[in-house]
């Protein structure tokens, strides 16, 4: 099981059961829903949005462990990021799991451990649902919405 | 029921080469037939052949060697119209089965249909058959409406009743659901489908690779299949219609081949089928069918479905073998196909999926291009494995044991 375990990093299934991060904010700046059509898998994903900041990041939704926790994680991630910084964290994730850029922990964080997803194509979208979901969300902030998707 | 003799499978086994293969270092089990069967030898080396001894196009040439192709690709016609029972006129080939019903849906329907008509699907349809009802239906103005799945998982038959009525035009159902293995009662549906003057079109895709199918006997007016799921080539796929219908029709795509005479003025049609096939149609592609009929006549189609019916039997008593374990679609082997969905608590269709492939096991996660019946079943995907004539009980032994480690694995 070398190859899967590769994949499935223990951190991994930890966020996965343990999910940090999930349900609704009392007061979201924004919200959107995505969802992957290959899979079904589905993300609703609310921010709170202070003064150029995502002082709060929540998300619900189903999916397999790949997407789920890296939810978890994203959520980590940006928490407490300007919203520059969430693109550009967004972006950089995106590159890794193309295996265009190499990973960067400090910025990751636990989502360093889903490096490996690269090596899995069709997992990449899985990974990367509720990262793009946070680029929709931020960018629907700024377009003036308050709902995206 | 039959008096076929018993599949062999070790033998049948040795015929299809990409079974010899092993992934991460184990056999590969191969479990999705539904999604695309294998080949065996006897495909691929008619289509090698093809290619190697008398490429050339269809129809048109004069020397022999294009007299050559001709006659093997309408020997593949021939072939896949013999084992439906239908006639060959009438036997059209596409390049799948959802070019098949998009078909029927514009050469027909855009035609036919107008605002107020209704198409009745099913919930257990799979994507083809209803976009291509929804596109047409948006078109015209008509409306399609979905007949109910009763809670397992069979075809609500007093429910469709109610639906079919005075404004029905087409009933399209599905023979053999991909999701959910029901065999659906298609004769009893088309009878109902005529009783209000409507058409029927039966998707055949998931049963006439796997059971005896005749298309008289179905008593619907068109018939749609598709060659990759029945040991034969992606890139050909087939609509039987009744003639009298066909005729009627106009043609679905115009160009080459499809026509009798062009002028600057207008153009007239080819006769059946070819009215129905505009442009080089897929020459090799009908050569592998017809060896992949002639593959299974070889054993007969009563014989692939005795088989089948044991294979569906062996799934689901090994699935039943693993706790928690639900599977989606009846439990009797009679009535249903070798095609077996299942969810397993708290383990995503796609880490499954993800985990049998380390032991081999190639299975199917997803929604299997069937979203309506996935909102019913109030499931985001499910797994499903899907056997064939090539598969045997060993296979499902090292599926079970796969299931099991996989929800150790995954267990919180």
């Amino acid at each position: 099981m070398g190859g899967l375990d590769d994949l499935y990093q223990e951190i991994i299934l930890d966020h996965y059961r343990n999910q940090r991060n999930t349900g609704r904010l009392d007061d979201a700046t924004v919200a959107v829903d995505q969802n992957n059509p290959l899979c079904g898998d589905e993300i609703h994903l609310e921010l709170h949005i202070d003064d150029g900041r995502l002082t709060e990041v929540a998300h619900s939704g189903e999916g397999c462990s790949i997407s789920q926790s890296s939810a978890s994680m994203m959520s980590e991630a940006l928490a407490g990021k300007t919203e520059d910084e969430a693109l550009d964290l967004v972006e950089h994730f995106r590159l890794v799991m193309h295996g265009e850029q190499d990973a960067d922990e400090d910025r990751l964080g636990d989502a360093i451990a889903l490096e490996g997803v690269a090596k899995y194509p069709v997992r990449i979208k899985c990974a990367l649902l509720s990262w793009m979901a946070a680029k929709d969300a931020i960018l629907t902030h700024r377009s003036g919405d308050q709902t995206g998707g | 029921m039959s008096t076929a003799a018993p599949l062999d499978v070790a033998v049948v086994k040795r015929d299809f080469p990409v079974l010899g293969r092993s992934v991460h270092g184990r056999p590969l089990v191969y479990l999705d037939s539904a999604a695309t069967s294998q080949k065996p030898a006897s495909v691929l080396d008619a289509m090698d052949a093809y290619y190697r001894e008398t490429n050339a196009n269809v129809h048109r040439g004069v020397y022999e060697m294009a007299a050559d192709a001709t006659e093997r690709f309408e020997a593949g016609r021939t072939a896949v119209a013999r084992l439906v029972g239908a006639p060959r006129e009438g036997t059209i080939f596409t390049k799948n089965a959802t070019e098949a019903i998009n078909l029927v849906a514009w050469a027909w329907g855009a035609r036919n249909l107008s605002s107020g008509d209704e198409i009745v699907v099913t919930q257990m349809e799979h994507h083809s058959n209803i976009v291509p009802w929804q596109l047409v239906a948006e078109m015209t103005g008509a409306r399609v409406r979905f007949a109910p799945v009763t809670p397992d998982g069979e075809l609500d038959m007093d429910g469709l009743r109610a639906l079919i009525g005075s404004a029905t035009r087409m009933v399209a159902v599905v023979h053999v659901s991909n999701v959910l293995g029901t065999i659906n009662p298609v004769p009893e549906v088309a009878r109902m489908a005529r009783e209000v003057g409507a058409l029927c079109l039966a998707d055949g895709s998931q049963s006439v690779p796997h059971m005896p199918v005749d298309f008289d006997e179905l008593d619907v007016d068109f018939l749609a299949f598709t060659g990759h799921k029945m040991l034969g080539p992606t890139g050909i796929g087939v609509l039987v219609g009744r003639p009298a219908i066909l005729d009627e029709m106009e043609p679905f795509l115009g160009g080459g081949e499809m026509i009798s005479d062009v002028r600057e003025d207008g153009s007239t049609w080819n006769d059946l089928p070819w009215k129905f096939e505009a442009g080089t149609p897929p020459i090799a592609e009908a050569v592998g069918l017809g060896a992949a009929v002639e593959y299974l006549e070889g054993f007969g189609m009563d014989a692939v479905r005795a088989h089948e019916r044991e294979m569906a039997r062996t799934l689901l008593d090994g699935l039943a073998e693993v706790p928690g374990l639900v599977v989606h679609g009846p439990t009797d082997p009679d009535r249903r196909g070798a095609a077996v969905s299942f969810s397993l608590p708290d383990v995503h269709p796609h880490d499954l999926a993800q985990h049998l492939d380390q032991d081999g096991v190639a299975v199917r996660a997803g929604h299997h291009c069937a979203k309506p019946l996935m909102r019913v079943l109030k499931v985001p995907a499910t797994s499903r494995a899907s056997a064939y004539l090539y598969n045997d009980a060993r296979d499902v032994e090292v599926l079970v044991a796969a299931l099991g480690r996989a929800r150790s694995y995954f267990a919180t």
